[in-house]
């Protein structure tokens, strides 16, 4: 057998008190595709970044061509030949695509002055092996989200990279868009590449992954071909038990009266005002294609953006909401999309982003001042009813995982006591075994009387959870779906995507 | 296990999580100068000449803790000085006057409360860059000053005023005492109620405490007003203890004001810090200003000394957040 490209014997490594990685072993020969699979938390990020030379693992040793390496820092991985692609991307927004191609590595003539036309042929050279159709003289904050992931694998790729890390690469990708990267990712490691990818979506590991690893609490509990192995095997894997994947049943509709009225709503004089109603202990379903207004939509609709209309009732009442505070005592809370720029505040505890929205209620009537014990007991209980893992809640909120971050959006709404919850994309980038709590956690919340609504770009999850169904194409509702029995896939695809239904 | 061994590692457990608070690295640092000071000297560790230190930074204190609060809702303000000097002026002006003191000390802090409440409009509600609204702010007040005063300082205050800078409160200089009341209360302010969770929120996410239904632009209007009004109660004390009031005041105080605060261990990007790591910020700069004299170091010396001490300082926050 050959000596493989890239070989981790025994990686461990610590943070303080916590144990991110424990004798973590893998190999992965030149040519291969390996999904890294795991439960938030479970140590994928940590050991990708031991690949890229981010972090120095505390034993253990890297083995690149069968010989010993210290990968000292991401540079000295980058020369080596290890590239890493980070779910935030590290482009500089204005500058052009060539630009960013060959930021920090231009190529000079003998007076020290960059070489444009030998940038632009080589810039070009690989978005044509890419396919990409964009121009390398576009500014990068005009692209899309698609699109500057493919300037940067385009800047991994023009640095002679053998090992391709991508950090969960479709997480904001539409359907279409990671179909586009999928193939790319198989033509890649047709031409030699080998590629070592984060996912969270099981069919995209079985699509386009050769090897699966899988982690959890640090360890290596799996490690196997793809193509011998079945969805169920890996499931097991990853959260060590049997799991429910299916969505929670649906109890007997309760018919409650609308909560919350929108008349009117329209963001700007030139698009289309929007209406619909929300009723109490409803999910109510909004997809879409990215793009198409939907959280644009709430976000007016909370007074987070302006809107040129905003005509509500609440209860039969009529309701102005000129902020996000009035929304707030009205009630009416929102769950944003992105969890670390719009959900959280990273740098404060876990305790202080949970009471964030309700410290009024846990102040003393007469003083104003914040009851300190009334605060301690409301989140230590949330905290326990959503099974927040953490070692404590004073921790800051940037420590812990993904899954747990979205639970602490969810309590900062919850000790709020909202009657409307309007969640966007409440499960991107969550491991399943978190997943399926927040599925249940909703329904909970809708038996209980709540009005929600809940936007999804993932199909199965939006058709599975809602009650009633809206589409949204070019900022305007294009179909609402009354009963769970009309909503199938398709349909709602025709929909979203504009195409007239037979 | 030994017990002795148990106490042991449950002691080399907190120490790291106590030396994770900035204030508290601080506070050591303004100690081993303190020591190291009264090694230096036989006449810097006596009660009057602490007393004496702590009146010296009174001024530059009271202001580092309106800018505190800015600071940590991720603002800044340049204005302070300026602010402080027109303040000053008016309550000047208002006393000679002879309007009585009380009311010639609520002219001087509404007039700092107003310039506050300009910047934090202007920022907050307008969405103008603080540093450019507060720069600004530097010239107007200070403009209005000397236009007010045709430049010439205002002398000739009633001698019951002198009471704020000079007398004695509770055992102790008056200046020490407002100070102590004004980290007192914006320490409550920060500690104990809703809108000072939202302030730390600003500076760490300002669009997630928004979605959280805060009224942020309400709140940043509140802050820059607070600054406002602290470099008023400046200009008052400072009124007092020169027994003038100088149009020409307070030129450079909202560095000496930001150097505190960022000695305190206070983030300059905001969302992190606190009020008592600015006092001992405060003190520190000032028990090196003392000491330095004791020392007979050239001002010119010192000041080359300030400087590298605030940088060190900043990088040892900077290396110890990074390990």
């Amino acid at each position: 057998m050959d000596v493989p490209l890239l070989e981790l014997r025994n990686i461990c490594k610590r943070f303080g008190d916590t144990r991110a990685l424990c004798d973590v072993s893998l190999t992965l020969q030149s040519g291969r595709n390996l999904a890294l699979v795991g439960e938030n938390g479970a140590g994928k990020s940590t050991l990708m970044k031991i690949l890229s030379g981010v972090y120095q693992p505390d034993s253990g040793s890297i083995l690149l061509d069968g010989q010993a390496v210290r990968l000292r820092d991401p540079r000295d991985a980058r020369q080596r030949g290890i590239s890493i692609i980070h779910q935030e991307f590290s482009l500089v927004p204005h500058l052009d695509v060539t630009d960013n191609l060959f930021l920090g590595r231009e190529p000079t003539n003998r007076i020290g002055m960059s070489c444009r036309s030998a940038m632009r042929r080589q810039a070009q050279r690989v978005l044509d092996r890419l396919g990409a159709t964009f121009s390398i003289d576009s500014i990068v904050a005009r692209l899309g989200i698609a699109q500057q992931q493919f300037v940067e694998i385009a800047k991994a790729l023009l640095g002679e990279t053998r090992v391709l890390i991508m950090d969960e690469p479709t997480a904001t990708l539409t359907v279409a868009e990671t179909r586009r990267l999928l193939s790319i990712m198989r033509e890649l490691v047709q031409q030699g590449v080998s590629i070592i990818f984060i996912s969270h979506h099981l069919e995209e590991v079985f699509d386009v992954a050769d090897d699966v690893l899988c982690l959890r609490d640090g360890a290596r509990v799996g490690f196997g071909h793809s193509a011998e192995l079945s969805q169920d095997e890996l499931i097991r894997m990853m959260v060590g038990r049997d799991l429910n994947t299916t969505f929670p049943p649906a109890k007997a509709q309760i018919q409650g009266g609308v909560v919350l009225d929108v008349h009117a709503l329209q963001r700007k004089s030139h698009l289309p005002t929007v209406s619909f109603q929300l009723r109490a202990g409803e999910i109510l379903g909004l997809a879409g294609l990215v793009g198409s207004g939907r959280s644009k939509m709430v976000h007016a609709l909370v007074g987070a953006d302006r809107a040129t209309q905003r005509e509500l009732s609440l209860n039969q009442q009529r309701l102005s909401i000129r902020t996000t505070a009035d929304a707030r005592t009205a009630g009416i809370g929102l769950i944003p999309e992105d969890r670390k720029r719009q959900g959280l505040v990273l740098d404060a505890s876990i305790r202080d982003n949970m009471v964030l929205a309700s410290l009024k209620r846990l102040c003393h009537p007469v003083l104003r001042l914040i009851r300190r014990r009334a605060v301690v007991r409301a989140t230590n209980q949330q905290a326990e009813q959503l099974r927040i893992k953490a070692a404590s809640l004073s921790q800051l909120a940037r420590a812990l995982s993904g899954g747990n971050q979205q639970k602490i959006v969810l309590a900062k709404w919850l000790l709020a006591d909202c009657q409307v919850l309007i969640l966007d994309e409440p499960t991107r980038g969550i491991d399943i075994g978190a997943k399926g709590e927040i599925y249940q956690l909703l329904r909970e919340l809708r038996n209980r009387g709540v009005a929600i609504l809940l936007i999804s770009s993932e199909l199965p999850e939006v058709i599975g959870m809602s009650d009633r169904l809206m589409v949204m194409r070019n900022q305007r509702i294009e179909h609402t779906f009354e009963s769970r029995l009309d909503i199938n896939e398709e349909a709602v695809m025709n929909y979203a995507a504009g195409v007239p239904s037979a | 296990m030994p017990r002795e061994f148990q106490v042991l590692k449950a002691l080399r457990a907190r120490v790291p999580r106590l030396l994770d608070n900035p204030s508290v690295l601080a506070f050591a640092g303004l100690v081993l100068l303190c020591l190291a000071m009264s090694f230096v000297s036989d006449r810097f560790a006596t009660w009057e000449n602490l007393q004496n230190v702590m009146r010296q930074v009174s001024i530059n204190a009271i202001i580092a803790a309106g800018m505190t609060v800015v600071i940590l809702a991720g603002g800044i303000d340049l204005s302070v000085g300026a602010v402080m000097a027109l303040s000053m002026t008016l309550t000047a002006a208002a006393l000679l006057a002879e309007i009585p003191i009380p009311l010639a000390i609520a002219i001087g802090l509404a007039t700092g409360a107003a310039c506050g409440a300009v910047n934090g409009l202007l920022i907050a509600y307008g969405r103008l860059p603080a540093i450019i609204v507060t720069l600004a702010m530097m010239e107007i007040p200070r403009g209005l000053a000397l236009l007010k005063t045709g430049g010439y300082p205002q002398s000739g205050l009633p001698s019951e005023f002198s009471w704020i800078g000079q007398g004695n409160l509770v055992g102790l200089q008056t200046p020490i005492v407002v100070m102590l009341v004004v980290f007192a209360v914006l320490y409550a302010l920060l500690t104990y109620f809703p809108v000072g969770r939202y302030i730390y929120g600003i500076g760490g996410n300002e669009e997630a405490v928004r979605l959280s239904g805060v009224r942020v632009e309400r709140t940043k209007l509140l802050a820059y007003t607070i600054s406002g009004m602290t470099a008023a109660i400046a200009g008052i004390v400072l009124a007092s203890r020169l027994m003038s009031g100088q149009p020409n005041a307070g030129v450079g105080f909202e560095l000496d004001a930001i150097a505190a605060v960022v000695l305190g261990g206070t983030a300059i990007v905001g969302g992190r810090g606190s009020m008592i790591g600015t006092l001992i910020g405060a003190l520190t700069l000032g028990v090196l200003n003392n000491g330095l004299n004791f020392m007979s170091v050239s001002p010119y010396t010192q000041k080359v000394l300030k400087g590298a001490i605030i940088l060190l300082a900043i990088y040892a926050g900077s290396v110890k957040r990074k390990l």
